[in-house]
C-alpha cells in the first residue's frame, strides 16, 4: 500500500441556505481497502460523496486524488478522474442493451459508424472479470434485467472506466441475500484489485464483512473513525449518538398470545401453493425468503389485492372470501406495502391526510372530512403524536418528511381502523436506525393490543429480532416454521432448500 | 434522500400561508381592463363580464373533479352543445317545456358522464381517448338531431338562467341570474371537492391510483363519480350559455380545452393529486379577461387561439418548474 491515499478529503465543509450538511469532515481511502462510511439518513454522508464525485462543491477542505488537490466542477471531470459512485437509483437506460450502458457516451468508433462488435466483446471481458459472464449478457435490455444484475452492469460500467475509486451508495437495499453474497465476493474482488472502495450503508452486518476501515458521520460530523472494525454496538452507538440496548423490545410472553385470528389451508393461486397458516393475536409472525419465494404474493392474498384461487381462509373462525383490498379491509385487515412510495404514499396530500384516507374511505363519502365514525382530526392529531412523526405541520405535503416519519403517518392510517391483522411488508426499508427501533416497538405494542401482525422483511436480523415466530417461504410455499431462537443460517438453508448441509 | 434535500427554512416557509398567483393575475387583468375601459368599473360592465365568464367557470370547477382524480374530459364542450341542440328541439317554444327539459337533460349528462367513468375505469381506455371520443359521437348525435341546422327556439323560461338580470338593487343595481347560479354552483363544487371524503378520495386516486387501492379507496367509483359531477356540470353550463348566447351548431366547441386551461391557471395539477376550486374559477376569470383584453385591444379570434394554446402550454410549464424547484 502507497504511502499516498487514493482520495483524501481534508476539512469538508458545506452549508446549504438552511442547513449546515458537514461540518470539517475528513476521509481518506487508498487502494485495495474498503472504508466504510456509516451514518443515519441525513447524516451527511451523501453530501460528502457529491462532493467527492463533483456535483457539490465543498464550502471549504479540500479534495486530494492521488495526493493532487482537484477541484471539480461537474461529475464528469470527476469520473475522468477515476471517481465512479454507484447511486441507489441507478443511471443506466432501461431501454439500451447492457453493452450500450457501458459505452454510454464513448462508444468505440470504426469507420464512422459504432464499432458494436467491440462493444460487446469488451462487455464480455469486463463482466468476465468477476464472473457475472453467464448471468448477464451483453445485448440483454437493461430493463429486462433484475436490480441485482442492473447493479452488476453500473459496477462493470465503473470498472471499464478504470475507476481507481468506486463508491457504493447502500448497494444492498434493493438486493435478496443471495444477491448480497455475489456483491460482497465482487467487492472483495475489487479490492484485491486494488481499487479503493467507499461503501455507504447501515447495516452493520455489512460494515463486519467488507470494511478494512470505518467512519460514521452523525450530523453533518465525522464523529468516530476506526482503523479496524470493532464491534457493531460500537458503530451503532456512535451513529444514533446513544445506546439502543433496546433496539428490539422483548417478545411476546405466552400468556399474550392469544386465539387464532387468522387462519388459511389449502391457499393457492399462481404465485402460491398450498399455503397453511394461522396468525394469532398476540404475535408478530416474521416471513423470510428469497426475493420472489412468495411472501409478497402471500401478504396480498391475505389483503385480497391478488386473492387465492382455492383453498379457504377465515377470520375469527368465519369464513371470509376476500377479492380486493376493501374487503380485506373492511374484514380488519390492514397491509403496509414494501413499496411506499408507489403503493402507499399521496406525496401532494398532508401528512394528516395521509393519515386520514383509509377512514374516509369507509365513511359516508358527502359526510365532511373532518370526522368519521373512525376519527376525526383531532383524533389523526394524536395518532400521529403518538406515532412520534416528525413534521413542522401535520398539514404538510407527504413529500417533504423522511423515509422513517412517512411510514409512521401510514401507520397512522391503519391505527385509526383498529384492523384485527396488520401486515407490515419490508417495514424499515430505506429508514434510519433510531426510526427502525421505533417500528419495532410499535409492532410489539400492536401485538401487545391484541393485534396478529404479520412481518415480511428480507433482513434476517430484523426477522430473528423482532419475530415471536418465523415462517420461512420457498417457491411460493411455506419452507419451514422456527421460534425466535432460530439462527440466520438455519433460515438461509430453509429459504434456499438446501436442508442438510449445515456446516 | 437525505435531509439536505428537505431544509427546515424552506419547510417553513411552505407552511405560511401562500397565495395562490391566480388571484393576483385576475386583480391585475381587471385592473388593465378597468384602465382601458372606465365603464368596466360600473356595474353593466363588471356584472357583463361574470355573466360572460359563469358557464365557462361552473364547467371548469366540474372539469377539475376529473383532473384532480387524474384524468381529462374533453367531452363536456360536446355535452354542452347537445344541452344547447336538444333543449331547442324539445322545447318547440312551449314555455312550460323547461321544467321537465332541464332534469331530462341532467339525467343524459349523468348517463354520458357515468359511460365516460365506466370506459376509463373498467375497459382502461385512456381518458383523453375515450373522452374524445365520447366528443366525437355526442356532435354527430347533436348535429342528427338539429338535422345540421338550428331549428326551434330556447323558451324565455329556458334563458332565464342565462340571460335574466335582477334589476333595481341597490348598489350593484343589476345582479344576473348567472351570477346567483356561478355562487351556488360553486359552493356546492367546492364544498364536494375541499370538504367531503369524496373530496379527499378524489385527491388521493390522482396523486397515487395504486396507493389509494391499497388503501381502501373505492378507485373505480370515485373516478366515474369525477366523470359524472364533470358531465353534469357541462349540462348546467350548456343551460347557462344557451339562455345566454341562444342556438348555434357548435355552441360548445373549444370548450373543453378552455376548462382545462382555467384550471391549470388556477394551479390544479394535470395528472391529477391537486386543484383547488375557487382558484379554478378565478382561472376561468383570468382567461375570460384576456379574451377581452384582447378585444379592447383589437385583436380577433385567431389571436384568441393562439392566446390560449400558448397560456395552457405556459401555465404548465410554470406548474412542472415550480413542482421541479420544490424537489419533486
Amino acid at each position: 500500500m502507497s504511502d499516498v491515499p487514493t482520495i483524501e478529503m481534508r476539512g469538508i465543509s458545506k452549508s446549504f441556505p438552511a442547513v449546515k450538511a458537514l461540518r470539517g469532515v475528513s476521509f481518506t481511502c487508498s487502494r485495495g481497502e474498503v472504508h466504510a462510511l456509516c451514518g443515519e439518513n441525513g447524516a451527511g454522508k451523501s453530501t460528502l460523496i457529491k462532493i467527492l464525485s463533483g456535483v457539490y462543491r465543498p464550502d471549504n477542505g479540500e479534495v486530494l486524488i492521488d495526493g493532487q488537490e482537484q477541484h471539480f466542477k461537474h461529475p464528469q471531470e470527476a469520473l475522468l478522474a477515476g471517481i465512479s459512485v454507484i447511486y441507489q437509483e441507478f443511471s443506466l437506460l432501461p431501454e439500451r442493451t447492457v453493452a450500450q450502458n457501458l459505452f454510454l457516451g464513448r462508444e468505440p468508433m470504426k469507420n464512422g459508424l459504432i464499432d458494436n462488435k467491440a462493444m460487446v466483446a469488451e462487455t464480455q471481458r469486463v463482466l468476465g472479470l468477476f464472473g457475472v459472464r453467464h448471468r448477464i449478457e451483453p445485448e440483454t435490455l437493461v430493463a429486462d434485467l433484475d436490480v441485482a444484475s442492473q447493479q452488476m452492469v453500473e459496477i462493470a460500467k465503473a470498472i471499464s472506466l478504470n475507476a481507481k475509486v468506486i463508491v457504493m451508495d447502500e448497494p444492498t437495499a434493493a438486493l435478496n441475500e443471495a444477491e448480497c453474497e455475489v456483491l460482497f465476493s465482487l467487492v472483495d474482488q475489487l479490492r484485491a484489485s486494488g481499487t479503493a472502495i467507499v461503501y455507504i450503508t447501515h447495516r452493520m452486518r455489512e460494515v463486519t464483512r467488507l470494511a478494512n476501515r470505518v467512519t460514521v458521520i452523525k450530523d453533518g460530523e465525522a464523529t468516530a473513525s476506526f482503523d479496524h472494525v470493532p464491534a457493531p454496538d460500537v458503530i451503532v452507538r456512535a451513529m444514533v449518538g446513544r445506546d439502543i440496548s433496546e433496539y428490539y423490545p422483548e417478545p411476546a410472553t405466552s400468556s399474550e398470545i392469544g386465539p387464532v385470528v387468522l387462519s388459511v389451508s389449502g391457499g393457492t393461486n399462481a404465485a402460491l401453493r398450498d399455503i397453511n397458516l394461522e396468525l394469532r393475536s398476540g404475535e408478530i409472525v416474521g416471513f423470510a425468503g428469497l426475493q420472489g419465494a412468495g411472501r409478497t404474493p402471500l401478504a396480498m392474498a391475505l389483503f385480497g389485492a391478488a386473492p387465492f384461487t382455492s383453498g379457504t381462509m377465515t377470520l375469527d373462525g368465519k369464513a371470509v372470501h376476500l377479492t380486493s383490498p376493501r374487503d380485506a379491509i373492511r374484514a380488519g385487515i390492514g397491509m403496509l406495502p414494501g413499496d411506499r412510495k408507489a403503493q402507499a404514499l399521496f406525496l401532494m396530500q398532508s401528512v394528516r391526510d395521509n393519515g386520514m384516507l383509509t377512514a374516509r374511505s369507509f365513511a359516508n363519502p358527502f359526510g365532511g372530512h373532518k370526522a368519521n365514525r373512525f376519527t376525526d382530526l383531532t383524533g389523526m392529531n394524536a395518532l400521529l403524536d403518538q406515532m412520534k412523526v416528525r413534521a413542522p405541520s401535520y398539514e404538510q405535503e407527504m413529500r417533504f418528511l423522511s423515509g422513517g416519519n412517512q411510514q409512521k403517518a401510514i401507520v397512522a392510517r391503519w391505527l385509526a381502523l383498529r384492523p384485527k391483522v396488520l401486515i407490515f411488508i419490508e417495514p424499515t426499508r430505506g429508514i434510519d436506525v433510531d426510526a427502525k427501533a421505533s417500528i419495532y416497538h410499535l409492532m410489539r405494542d400492536l401485538a401487545r393490543a391484541g393485534t396478529a401482525v404479520m412481518m415480511v422483511s428480507s433482513d434476517l436480523p430484523e426477522i430473528l429480532g423482532a419475530s415471536d415466530r418465523i415462517v420461512v417461504m420457498r417457491e411460493g410455499r411455506i419452507a419451514g416454521e422456527f421460534g425466535r431462537s432460530a439462527t440466520e443460517a438455519e433460515l438461509m438453508l430453509a429459504a434456499t432448500g438446501e436442508t442438510g448441509v449445515a456446516a | 434522500m437525505s435531509a439536505q434535500s428537505l431544509p427546515r427554512p424552506a419547510a417553513a416557509k411552505r407552511s405560511l400561508p401562500k397565495i395562490n398567483p391566480v388571484y393576483v393575475l385576475v386583480a391585475a387583468l381587471i385592473l388593465a381592463i378597468i384602465v382601458m375601459n372606465p365603464a368596466f368599473g360600473e356595474p353593466t360592465g363588471y356584472m357583463n363580464f361574470l355573466k360572460r365568464v359563469t358557464a365557462l367557470a361552473i364547467l371548469s370547477a366540474g372539469a377539475l373533479y376529473v383532473i384532480v382524480s387524474g384524468g381529462f374530459d374533453l367531452s363536456v364542450g360536446s355535452i354542452m352543445t347537445l344541452t344547447v341542440i336538444g333543449s331547442s328541439m324539445l322545447a318547440s317554444n312551449d314555455p312550460n317545456s323547461t321544467y321537465w327539459i332541464i332534469p331530462l337533460m341532467l339525467c343524459i349528462g349523468a348517463v354520458i358522464g357515468l359511460i365516460n367513468g365506466l370506459v376509463v375505469s373498467y375497459l382502461k381506455v385512456p381518458s383523453l381517448i375515450a373522452t374524445l371520443g365520447m366528443m366525437i359521437t355526442l356532435n354527430g348525435v347533436a348535429f342528427m338531431w338539429s338535422g345540421g341546422a338550428p331549428r326551434g327556439y330556447l323558451p324565455d323560461t329556458f334563458r332565464f338562467f342565462g340571460r335574466y338580470n335582477i334589476t333595481d338593487i341597490p348598489v350593484i343595481t343589476l345582479l344576473p341570474v348567472a351570477v346567483i347560479c356561478l355562487v351556488v354552483f360553486g359552493t356546492i363544487l367546492w364544498w364536494g371537492m375541499h370538504r367531503t371524503n369524496f373530496g379527499r378520495m378524489l385527491h388521493a386516486v390522482g396523486d397515487n391510483q395504486q396507493a389509494a387501492r391499497l388503501a381502501g379507496v373505492p378507485v373505480e367509483r370515485v373516478r366515474i363519480s369525477a366523470f359524472v359531477v364533470s358531465a353534469l356540470t357541462a349540462v348546467l353550463a350548456g343551460v347557462i350559455l344557451g339562455g345566454r348566447a341562444g342556438v348555434s351548431v357548435d355552441i360548445g366547441s373549444g370548450f373543453e380545452l378552455q376548462a382545462i386551461t382555467a384550471a391549470v391557471i388556477g394551479g390544479a395539477q394535470l395528472l391529477g393529486g391537486r386543484g383547488s376550486v375557487p382558484a379554478t374559477i378565478a382561472g376561468a376569470l383570468a382567461l375570460e379577461a384576456i379574451f377581452t383584453l384582447l378585444n379592447l385591444l383589437g385583436l380577433a379570434q385567431p389571436v384568441r387561439l393562439v392566446v390560449q394554446g400558448l397560456i395552457l402550454i405556459g401555465a404548465v410549464a410554470f406548474a412542472t418548474y415550480q413542482r421541479k424547484r420544490a424537489g419533486r
